[in-house]
């Protein structure tokens, strides 16, 4: 098939990334046509500053160079501004008459400077602060001229204040408004910043507007009037008091534009041939001036061109961190707080620290920080994930650090680094390996990062801090992961998406899971695939086929794979109590099948370590014991301690406990391991403070918690109920579980669901809802009662017994 | 001298994304994968990173996620999909009908070679 034509008009940072996308999904769909009004290949806009400052320089900030557009066999018309767009006839054609024809065409035309309507502002000297020509400008204006004024005390204006202070001009910023950047900070934090801006030489006029720019002889401006007739001199005047979308191309074709031009979902314009991404694109009414959500619509855009059809754009929540060195600020969400909302604010004037932090419904809704901006991408984090953070306000202020190192790695951390510190334990990667991938391979976000160098892909515990490191090597350009993380690439839609599609369409496979959401593979991957068909089978326990071939192997074979191929055989002791008879049979078959390693686990069980494949099911047969699924996604152990029946300090019998937990909970799979504990007093022997439900026997009866874990995070289950009876332990802490397995995401442990849905969630379903609870755990049962051992029913329990058989083969 | 191919197991005897071990005197393991469209693979069983037994891994298309790492491989080639690098020998393979056939030249001399051959066809 003749390839189709791509034509874009604007060669920037939007444009190009959606270039970059659509390359890597469909390399060979369109022969492509760029159009570029600047006579630069792409660079990095956000980059100017530290440019004009002079602490980079303009080729360090290309990020497709010359050479990059050749490769690709992409037609670039660098310097060449389109004139018009002919939609009868599909082309574009140029200011010099160069014409190009079009199958699909995509805008990223940007946005314009918004230039003060007053009289003098076509004198030379008076600029704009958009592109490298203006930089360039600024740049020779500071080697010739005394004094500067800025118009405009926002974002971009402080930026160009403040490099041109760097190259020695005396520096005035007027602002209309009495506090700078009002559209990111509030009073407070920006009179911190004004008096450190103050302190490096700038000055500032508030309140002030502009009446006039006024010309020498030679036609420079001199000198800038004020509304009450003041006059301060000035050689260079730099604009910067907004931005409008650059919309002209597309109202003259007849596109329909409010802000900017109006696009869909998919990035479509009125004209569904025509595309448009970036500053000038305006979608659900909002035009963004800010990378991140300018290159996830490059994305969504990228996969619509290469016809793969799934992506959706709903809007992007933004922050932002001003480009100053040596002053950080952070803003992001709804910082002003107002009715209904509470705030939480840190103010220390003398050190130069400001931090407000706006909650309305137990969620952090906005944060605004001056000084100590190291936790910002945390908080960004937290607003954008939606997540209830009741269990963290204490500490919230005192940011990520705080709550402990292990595991979610304290947001300070990635700054202090040393470059060969290691960061993922698990792939052995260190922070400089990150640093030089992001740097060279141009990463922008965690998947990317994850992909090229393994950092944070395997226990995921150290993601947090990859994201920091991503986060401080690429300041602004950080396109954070958006609210919804999609399932896996075959999929747009995020887990509790494709559970909620599963439940409410009553799908029954994977097959017609994967045809009725679209997946955009033909079957799935291998973190798609286990995931689906837990889903289907804890949704609809008797209709849903199990299929072995989408689990993992140690549920496929229901052993645990070691490094050398072998397996490990851990069979079920109920509570940890075992026998004489068991304790035979496990000698002898250790004999009889020759394995190398037998091990006393943490579980209260016996490992049997280096079994090979084809001897696993003898060796099941002959321990004659339940399986200890130590290899599943499932009930894994119930430790206890001796408790009552021998400890003279025991309240309960922990072991009958334990036992019965056990027997009426094992052959549950679930969306990650679950592990119980059941204590019989307070000294809690058995440690079920790190459970995914611990039990502790009092006196009068069982305290219940939930949610611990002594993995990768270590911590402590939170207090959930505390009751009289066994039966009652059983029903709550089964109801509990059959919550998370009904609503938890795989592969996601119980401390994680319910920090995501909330531990008041979890009270209120199975305390307060005495009849849901009975409903939940009655659930459970039934999804139990016909489940087999897969050890001694492998017919029912669909084991595929060809796998323990090698095919043979002679060579003579 | 003319090529022996040498007949290994239906095509049925591997389950539908799934893979089976070939095991003889002499030669390595060598895993024989069947994908959803009844495509028939062999390749090596060990994967080039850590030597994972790659038919212990997750078929899906024509690419099987090594066990251990996660290590993502081309059963076309044998290669791992990028950024990874490195390659597990592959073998010819042959289905006339249900059955599937390797070369005995290649299993004594295991060569990288490409294949793919849509069985029932």
């Amino acid at each position: 098939m003749a390839k189709q034509n791509l034509v874009l008009v604007g060669n920037g940072m939007a444009g190009v990334r959606a270039l970059e996308e659509l390359l890597a999904l469909a390399p060979d769909l369109y022969r492509i046509t760029v159009f570029g009004a600047e006579p630069h290949p792409n660079y990095n806009r956000i980059l100017l500053s530290p440019v004009l400052a002079g602490e980079q320089t303009l080729e360090q900030i290309v990020l497709n160079d010359w050479d990059w557009y050749r490769t690709h066999g992409i037609t670039l018309h660098a310097g060449k501004r389109v004139a018009r767009i002919d939609r009868a006839r599909r082309r574009v054609v140029a200011e010099d008459g160069t014409e190009a024809a079009y199958d699909r065409l995509l805008l990223a035309t940007g946005s314009n400077p918004f230039m003060l309507p007053i009289a003098g502002r076509e004198l030379d000297g008076v600029l704009a602060y958009r592109d490298i020509a203006d930089t360039q400008a600024m740049i020779d204006a500071a080697a010739k001229y005394r004094s500067a004024v800025v118009i405009g005390g926002g974002l971009l204006g402080l930026e160009a204040a403040n490099g041109l202070r760097q190259r020695g001009m005396d520096v005035t910023v007027v602002h209309v408004l009495d506090s700078l950047m009002e559209r990111q900070l509030d009073a407070s934090a920006a009179d911190l910043l004004k008096a450190s801006l103050e302190q490096r030489g700038l000055k500032f006029l508030m309140a002030e507007k502009t009446q006039a720019l006024l010309g020498d002889d030679g036609g420079r401006v001199r000198a800038v009037r004020f509304d009450d007739g003041e006059e301060i001199p000035a050689q260079l005047v730099v604009m910067a008091i907004g931005i409008r979308p650059n919309t002209a191309l597309a109202e003259a074709a007849g596109l329909q534009c409010d802000r900017g031009v109006r696009v869909s979902d998919t990035m479509q314009t009125f004209d569904p041939r025509i595309y448009a991404v970036g500053e000038c694109a305006s979608h659900r009414g909002i035009a963004y001036g800010l990378v991140a959500p300018l290159f996830e619509q490059a994305k969504v855009c990228a996969n619509h061109l290469a016809e793969v059809g799934v992506g959706i754009y709903s809007g992007s929540l933004t922050s932002t961190k001003l480009k100053v060195t040596g002053i950080d600020v952070f803003s992001a969400g709804d910082f002003t707080g107002g009715e209904g909302s509470e705030e939480i604010t840190l103010a220390d004037p003398i050190g130069g620290v400001y931090k407000k932090l706006v909650i309305r419904d137990d969620k952090l809704v906005g944060a605004c920080l001056y000084g100590d901006t190291a936790d910002g991408a945390w908080y960004f984090k937290l607003l954008r994930d939606g997540r209830r953070i009741g269990d963290l306000r204490d500490t919230l202020m005192f940011g990520e650090a705080n709550l402990g190192d292990t595991g979610h790695s304290g947001a300070n951390r990635a700054i202090a680094m040393a470059d060969d510190a290691e960061v993922c334990g698990c792939n052995g990667v260190c922070k400089g390996a990150i640093v030089a991938a992001i740097k060279e391979k141009g990463l922008f976000t965690l998947e990317a990062v994850r992909k090229q160098t393994k950092a944070s892909s395997s226990c995921g515990s150290c993601t947090g801090l990859v994201e920091q490191i991503l986060a401080s090597t690429l300041g602004g350009d950080y396109s954070a992961e958006t609210k919804k993380k999609p399932m896996c690439p075959c999929t747009p839609y995020a887990h509790a998406e494709v559970r909620a599609a599963i439940r409410d369409n009553r799908l029954t496979s994977l097959a017609a899971t994967m045809h009725f959401l679209e997946w955009s593979t033909p079957n799935g991957c291998a973190s798609c695939r286990p995931a689906l068909n837990y889903y289907l089978i804890s949704t609809w326990p008797h209709e849903a086929k199990d299929d072995p071939q989408s689990r993992f192997i140690n549920e496929r074979a229901h052993a645990n794979i070691q490094k050398d191929g072998t397996y490990s055989v851990v069979p079920r002791m109920w509570g940890g109590i075992t026998n004489p008879s068991e304790l035979r049979r496990i000698a002898d078959v250790v004999e009889k099948y020759d394995i190398p390693t037998v091990k006393v686990t943490g579980g209260q069980r016996i490992d049997l370590l280096g079994v090979k494949k084809e001897d696993l099911p003898g060796v099941w047969r002959d321990l004659g014991m339940p399986s200890g699924h130590a290899y599943a996604k499932a009930l894994r152990t119930v430790k206890t301690c001796v408790g009552s029946e021998w400890c003279r300090f025991g309240t309960q019998d922990s072991t009958r406990m334990g036992i019965e937990l056990e027997k009426a909970l094992w052959r549950m799979y679930a969306p990650h391991k679950v592990k119980l504990a059941v204590s019989g007093c307070p000294r809690n022997c058995a440690e079920s403070g790190i459970k995914d439900v611990g039990v502790i026997g009092v006196d009068s009866g069982w305290e219940i918690y939930v949610a611990g874990n002594g993995g990768i995070k270590t911590e402590v289950a939170q207090f959930f109920c505390k009751v009289k009876t066994h039966d009652e332990v059983l029903e709550h802490a089964g109801a509990f579980l059959q919550l998370y397995r009904e609503e938890g995401h795989y592969l996601e442990r119980t401390l994680h669901y319910v920090a995501r849905v909330g531990l008041d969630y979890c009270k209120q379903r199975v305390l307060d809802d005495a009849e849901g609870r009975r409903a939940l755990y009655a659930r459970l049962q039934d999804a139990l009662a016909d489940q087999p051992d897969p050890w001694h029913e492998p017919a029912v329990a669909k084991v595929d017994l060809r796998q323990f058989e090698p095919l043979a083969v002679e060579l003579v | 001298m003319s090529v022996d191919w040498r007949r290994i197991c239906s095509i049925d005897d591997i389950p539908v994304c799934g893979a089976r071990v070939l095991r003889g005197d002499g030669i390595p393991d060598i895993a024989v994968f069947r994908t959803e469209d009844d495509r028939v693979f062999a390749v090596r069983d060990r994967c080039p990173h850590k030597g994972g037994p790659l038919s212990q891994g997750i078929v899906h298309g024509a690419r099987v996620t090594c066990p251990l790492h996660a290590w993502v491989i081309d059963l076309r080639s044998g290669a791992a999909v990028e950024p990874d690098i490195g390659a597990t020998p592959c073998f010819s393979v042959r289905c006339v009908g249900r059955d599937v056939f390797l070369r005995s030249d290649e299993l004594m001399r295991p060569a990288a070679v490409v294949a793919s051959v849509a069985c029932g066809a």
